[in-house]
């Protein structure tokens, strides 16, 4: 990367919070990754003998277990795992989606921007829950239902933000002197253009998956995302809810597992956009 | 022989609240292989305008009626694809402002390379290697170091010479220069100048020379236009035009270019009143309320073009 890559990284290193909030986010990925392999119980197996246990390090069940026996560590890791795919796949197809539509609403302009822009707005205006309620009465619940939807309205504000970049971008004397070198339009928003809103991209980047990690166990939490017997952190939470007053930490453990990481992931997000936000490089 | 560039009566006008904006009105010229014709004018006389349309840059909303031929195809309404086989490479232009015309996340070998991609179908590796030729050319200083760099790594001078780089990559047979030293200083000026003259020497490359400054224009020029309010007001051999301007616009134009002999003046001499505004009805001739010719024919009738078809000029009381 360019000098410019190098400034960047030496302001993200300074900024006080983001270097912290990043090593947490490595530690809960690499934990909900390995998770399975350190720990002796799985999701489904029914523990009779330690219904609604509480944690303790001397028992198997180190965060507890569920009113039907189940480990409440495992399970919370594949919450966290379902979380966090959830947040990188909607992430991706935001970025990919995103970028393309805005870079081209943005550098083609005219009717053509106005059209894909008022797309956009239909779209925008659909209430969310209701879209992927009709989702799931239509195409039934699946755990892949849930990551198209989400991905689909996922890539709108991306695509916003892109398309207004580019605008300021077309105006550029470089890409009049990239036409008049003969370049192609594809070539030119391939290129020319959307490197050059990369910045603001990864930010907003950042910022969404935390934000698609909360929509999820929103959803989940309502019963529309992840169904018995998968978890996701969203699930959890609500079966811990039920269970608050006998078994809090049913409750706490998951909610401060997605709590860290919703907290860790914006902080991130925030530092790398103060760390990305230069007036001219 | 077909002339490079040939413009046919074209007018360029811009769809505008207060009315239309007339940016060039009939303008026609003629460019024959190998020749440097420069063009001057004040800002907003058209000149940009006039080679913009032939590059097909004009904004969206510009309206283009005419003629603009290249070596004989016709340019203006020519489809994306077959502007793109031409523009970058037989048909080149560099910009005024070399400071923002490259891609600021672009190495210059890579940005140059590119056009030789585009245009030659060379690989990355012979078009990079091509491109350091180029730059050494083009007297770059430590071409190899220039290619692996950023624009923000040049100076405007050294972005100058790889924008002229570029656009000689594919051996063009007409290179556009818009006020290609406006924004450099004076002994640069005189370095882009000389790197332009024999890059004409080596290629026989065709040269427009756009610019509002006639001592640049002097010293190169074969053929001389003055624009004045999106018309062409008087075209001429350059040595003849600069001894004997025959419109007054002209005359006045060289009367204030400052001189380094002779007395010393008391005030630079300028040119009184202000160019028509833009979308001011032209009827008569544009010149005529700061003409010191004037006479009432020039109020109301527009001059024609008279005289040969490269010693012209439009004006009814010329010069002799």
């Amino acid at each position: 990367m360019s000098v410019f890559g190098d400034d960047a990284i030496r302001r993200l290193r300074a900024s006080p919070a983001a270097v912290p909030a990043l090593l947490i986010i490595a530690a809960v990925v690499i934990i909900a990754l390995l998770g399975p392999w350190i720990n002796p119980n799985n999701t489904q197996t029914l523990d009779w003998l330690h219904v609604a246990a509480r944690p303790t390090l001397q028992s198997a069940h180190w965060f507890g277990t569920d009113r039907l026996g189940r480990d409440l560590y495992a399970r919370t890791l594949a919450g966290a795992r379902v979380s966090i795919a959830i947040g990188l796949v909607a992430s991706m197809i935001s970025i990919v989606v995103g970028v393309s539509y805005g870079a081209i609403a943005g550098y083609i302009g005219g009717r053509t921007d106005h059209l894909m822009m008022r797309i956009i707005e239909i779209l925008s205006g659909l209430p969310l829950i209701f879209f992927v309620i009709f989702l799931t009465v239509i195409f039934g619940r699946s755990e892949s239902l849930l990551f198209i939807s989400i991905g689909a309205v996922g890539w709108l504000t991306m695509a916003r933000i892109v398309r207004g970049q580019t605008l300021s971008i077309r105006q550029q004397e470089f890409i009049t002197a990239a036409v008049a070198a003969g370049a192609g339009t594809g070539r030119i928003i391939a290129k020319h253009v959307i490197p050059n809103v990369i910045g603001p991209v990864i930010v907003y980047a950042t910022l969404t998956v935390p934000q698609i990690i909360l929509f999820e166990s929103f959803l989940s939490f309502l019963g529309l995302g992840i169904q018995e017997p998968g978890a996701s952190l969203g699930t959890l939470i609500a079966e811990g809810v039920g269970e608050m007053e006998a078994a809090p930490w049913m409750l706490l453990v998951p909610g401060s597992f997605l709590a860290v990481l919703l907290l860790c992931l914006n902080i991130f997000g925030d530092g790398l956009r103060d760390a990305l936000d230069v007036k001219e490089a | 022989m077909v002339p490079t560039l040939s413009v046919d009566e074209l007018n360029i006008r811009f769809a505008h609240r207060t009315g239309m904006l007339e940016a060039v009105a009939g303008a026609s010229l003629h460019i024959e292989p190998g020749e440097c014709v420069g063009i001057v004018g004040e800002s907003g006389s058209g000149k940009t305008q006039l080679f913009l349309a032939a590059m097909g840059l004009l904004a969206g909303q510009a309206q283009v009626s005419g003629s603009i031929r290249f070596a004989g195809n016709e340019l203006l309404g020519a489809a994306a694809a077959a502007l793109n086989r031409v523009r970058g490479s037989k048909l080149t232009m560099i910009f005024q402002d070399p400071m923002t015309s490259l891609t600021p996340h672009l190495k210059i070998g890579t940005q140059l390379a590119e056009v030789l991609v585009c245009h030659s179908g060379l690989s990355w590796t012979e078009a990079r290697s091509a491109a350091g030729r180029m730059l050494e050319r083009v007297r770059m200083p430590d071409p190899e170091r220039r290619l692996k760099q950023y624009p923000y790594e040049l100076s405007g001078g050294m972005r100058q010479r790889v924008m002229l780089a570029m656009s000689l990559l594919c051996k063009p047979d007409l290179l556009i220069a818009d006020e290609p030293t406006t924004a450099l200083d004076v002994t640069l000026q005189a370095q882009i100048m000389e790197l332009l003259r024999d890059a004409r020497r080596e290629t026989g490359m065709a040269l427009a020379l756009i610019s509002h400054d006639l001592a640049v224009i002097a010293g190169l020029a074969d053929r001389i236009l003055v624009m004045y309010a999106g018309r062409i007001v008087e075209n001429g051999a350059a040595g003849e035009l600069l001894r004997r301007p025959r419109h007054p616009y002209t005359a006045e134009l060289l009367k204030c270019v400052p001189s380094l002999s002779g007395p010393r003046l008391v005030r630079m001499p300028t040119l009184a009143g202000q160019p028509p505004q833009p979308g001011e009805a032209l009827q008569a001739c544009a010149f005529a309320p700061r003409c010191p010719r004037a006479a009432d024919r020039c109020r109301v009738e527009a001059p024609a073009l008279a005289g040969a078809a490269n010693a012209y000029v439009a004006c009814h009381f010329p010069l002799s």
